[in-house]
């Protein structure tokens, strides 16, 4: 029997970064999207041991505000297209200008400086991997993924999905599977 | 914490290819550093050697002398600690059935030989561009797949 699991990564990193928090007494307010308002003044050495104890997840603290400004942007892009709450109306340049308070040229410059590559780039890899579980799920059809995902049609869905990756959509499928055979024929 | 450069290997036992590669990443604007071997064994010896520095991306050509690329990629999928790897076959073959099997073997990017060097260029950029958006961004690499 497989479990397949939905994860809420953001309340995940937020769980774990708060128990790592509370751990080294350290008083904080959560601001959201990654960015906590610490209450009191911190020590480098103190500083030093978060960071050691946050390795253990891969969490990093960020200090250059180019790259804070950087991980916002990434963190309201993946908000956008993984939580179905966020019902996003406008278009996404509108959208990522007045959620982070700057011009989309000066936000999409910063970007493309620090990441290597564009914010549409960024929001089209973030879709496809979106697509990409839900494909492997197969509780949805192609249909039904691209209507979720706000493409005009499978055929769109489709061809960005082989642009983005090399392969289309079934393919992907095919391969995921067979990968799952073979790796448990292995165990 | 940040890193300052990406490390990249080859295994590919044409000296001609090994060039091409090397020179074309030094045009990237990306800080890469390149290692080559020769084949199959001397790649898996060095990975497997204590003073070792994992890349972040493995190139591999399938048909090498004494070990060859789909075994090489079956003795890494088998060993824990090279599961941070990425792993690009670098073939000049392009057999459909070649390609799905080397992805189900667990192959995370597959590129047929480019006949020109600037079409090189172009195809060894987008594979260290995008999985460099897996690693900064802690995205699934199992579901990390790329034909070029």
């Amino acid at each position: 029997m497989t479990l397949f699991f939905k994860f809420d990564f953001n309340a995940i990193c937020q769980t774990v970064l708060e128990q790592v928090l509370n751990n080294n007494n350290i008083k904080y307010k959560n601001v959201g999207f990654g960015e906590i308002e610490v209450l009191e003044k911190i020590t480098p050495e103190k500083q030093q041991d978060l960071q050691n104890e946050l390795d253990t997840f891969n969490i990093e603290i960020v200090e250059n505000q180019k790259s804070i400004l950087v991980q916002k942007i990434k963190d309201t892009i993946t908000d956008m297209v993984f939580n179905e709450d966020t019902v996003v109306n406008v278009k996404s340049s509108v959208y990522l200008s007045e959620a982070l308070g700057h011009s989309y040229g000066y936000l999409s410059n910063l970007f493309s400086e620090v990441t290597y590559t564009s914010i549409e780039n960024f929001i089209i890899i973030q879709k496809i991997e979106y697509a990409k579980q839900l494909v492997i799920k197969q509780d949805l059809s192609l249909t039904e993924i691209a209507f979720k995902l706000n493409y005009s049609s499978v055929a769109h869905l489709s061809t960005q999905f082989k642009n983005t990756t090399g392969i289309t959509p079934t393919a992907f499928q095919r391969i995921i599977a067979k990968r799952r055979d073979l790796n448990q024929q292995n165990n | 914490m940040q890193e300052d450069y990406i490390n990249i290997i080859l295994a590919d036992d044409d000296e001609d290819d090994r060039m091409f590669f090397t020179d074309a990443f030094e045009d990237l604007k990306m800080t890469t550093k390149v290692q080559t071997f020769n084949d199959g064994v001397y790649l898996m010896d060095y990975l497997n050697s204590t003073e070792a520095t994992l890349p972040n991306v493995l190139f591999l050509d399938l048909n090498m002398p004494r070990k060859s690329g789909l075994e090489c990629l079956q003795e890494i999928k088998q060993d824990p600690k090279f599961k941070d790897i990425a792993i690009a076959i670098y073939s000049t073959s392009a057999s459909e059935e070649d390609i799905e099997n080397t992805f189900v073997q667990g192959a995370n990017i597959y590129i047929k030989k480019p006949s020109s060097f600037k079409k090189l260029k172009k195809v060894l950029s987008e594979v260290v561009t995008i999985n460099w958006q897996y690693h900064t961004n802690n995205m699934n690499k199992d579901n990390f797949l790329l034909r070029l």
